[in-house]
């Protein structure tokens, strides 16, 4: 029975390289579950609670999704402005009433930090779906399953990241999960929106190189990943201070004449105008495909949490 | 009129060329290399305002051996505790502290920033859930300790030293 030594899936650091590599291996797995002819019972009789305080779609959707798939139920808020939250309860307090509803929470915050806090006062696993700009790991392992099932491998790959850097929890997650398996990072961001400081220091200490530039059309005839993000809107001060970096780098098609026949463009979603519609079509865009990718992770994940075997 | 030969008055210790300009105390806290220019930032650590009555002695970028230049606070009637003392390592981390009773040290203690601060400063993210729940301590591992840097437990973002004095100073 393959396990993990956490309780909780909170950042990727938590987790082993071997760890990483046992969920992508198990997520292929699970293919075979939604295709085959008889519907799973691995998670039967368990509940998820889905804690969503910022919105979201692919995530929510696709950890619902992954727990039916299974043969288990989901709880929900359906909006947390109508819950005790908007009469000022507490995370903790909300986490410490859930926890006697279900066998494992999923929490999306708009504050780092906030699902740590929510596995040190839970009593079931707690898993991270995004905290503010911090990390979104769950992201970064269907990221990961995306590029290992297109690229057949997941080292010495030439990746990039693209656009809002500092806010992109995504990015972040990405930057430290990717660089145990490559040597470099090319960053492309506009100015203001560069990777965090610490990130660049902790990658740079673990003897990886940073590449960060602004030279988009440069480099991506060297890319074999180009990983595309949205400027976080909601993250900026004022509507100003985003309308001056909005836009700054699209993908289109003329960009990608030269690139390598190999180059996978993934994006997170939802995409604002970072990538023309145009290129949906090409055989470069693996953004849908990631979609896929999240519901077999996330099955993976709970399957590993909920110490279910799987042989 | 007396002949009576004047006598030569010795200068008071304090008014010698390179020493120090205080005396010895009788009993209280001396801190001693301090991190030149935070000994103000030291004495609010303390909640020390000067209205309390206590005679204190405050040198700034005295010379010093050891660091170049350094900043001394004498308190007198006044030993700072444990909790003090963790509070002065953020932004004295050089910092030895002399208990001094009837003008002897009775205790000698050299600062040691700890490997985890807790509770003591907040995070400079104004986003981290340390900021904005009731109930949660602030938590930050040291991952520098001259000059001290912190890195949140919770949202991982780095304080600096030049953030905590600020902060500290601004704090009662």
């Amino acid at each position: 029975m393959v396990s993990l030594t956490v309780k909780n899936l909170i950042s990727i650091a938590d987790l082993s390289t071997k760890e990483i590599l046992t969920i992508l291996d198990l997520a292929e797995k699970m293919e075979s579950i939604i295709h085959g002819p008889k519907p799973s019972t691995l998670l039967a009789g368990k509940i998820l609670a889905s804690l969503f305080y910022e919105p979201s779609t692919r995530t929510r959707l696709s950890f619902e999704s992954a727990m039916a798939r299974l043969g288990g139920s989901t709880i929900t808020v359906a909006d947390i402005s109508a819950s005790s939250v908007a009469k000022g309860e507490s995370l903790a307090d909300t986490i410490r009433t859930v926890d006697n509803y279900a066998d494992v929470i999923v929490l999306r915050h708009p504050q780092e930090g906030a699902a740590q806090w929510a596995a040190e006062v839970s009593k079931v696993p707690v898993v991270n779906a995004g905290d503010g700009a911090g990390r979104h790991p769950t992201q970064t392992l269907l990221d990961l399953s995306t590029i290992r099932k297109s690229q057949g491998r997941l080292e010495n790959l030439n990746i990039a990241v693209l656009g809002d850097l500092r806010f992109g929890r995504t990015v972040h997650s990405l930057s430290y999960a990717i660089t145990r398996f490559t040597k470099r990072l090319y960053c492309i961001s506009p100015p203001g929106l560069e990777l965090p400081d610490e990130i660049v220091m902790d990658l740079k200490e673990q003897g990886k190189e940073v590449i960060e530039t602004t030279d988009l059309k440069g480099i991506l005839p060297e890319l074999d990943v180009l990983y595309a993000t949205r400027i976080q809107k909601e993250r900026f001060p004022t509507p100003a201070d985003y309308e001056k970096v909005r836009g700054v780098f699209r993908i289109d098609k003329a960009m990608l004449e030269g690139v390598k026949s190999n180059l996978d463009i993934l994006h997170p979603l939802p995409r604002v105008d970072e990538i023309a519609p145009e290129i949906d079509e090409t055989p470069y865009a693996r953004y849908f495909t990631q979609m896929f990718q999240g519901v077999l992770v996330r099955m993976a994940i709970l399957s590993l949490l909920l110490e279910v075997n799987t042989k | 009129m007396s002949s009576k030969k004047k006598k030569s008055v010795k200068p008071p210790a304090e008014e010698k060329p390179n020493e120090l300009r205080v005396q010895k105390i009788k009993a209280g806290t001396v801190i001693d290399h301090i991190t030149a220019g935070n000994s103000l930032a030291v004495l609010q650590i303390l909640g020390i305002t000067g209205r309390e009555g206590d005679v204190i002695s405050i040198a700034m970028n005295v010379h010093s051996k050891r660091l170049g230049k350094k900043d001394i606070i004498k308190v007198e009637s006044r030993e700072i505790t444990a909790d003090e003392i963790n509070r002065i390592a953020l932004v004295a981390p050089k910092a030895t502290i002399n208990i001094i009773r009837n003008y002897k040290i009775h205790t000698k203690m050299r600062i040691e920033v700890p490997d985890e601060i807790i509770g003591i400063v907040r995070c400079e993210n104004p986003s981290c859930i340390t900021n904005n729940e009731r109930g949660i301590k602030s938590h930050f591992s040291v991952v520098d300790r001259s000059p001290v840097t912190l890195r949140c437990t919770y949202c991982k973002r780095i304080s600096s030293q030049d953030y905590l004095v600020e902060q500290l100073q601004g704090s009662p």
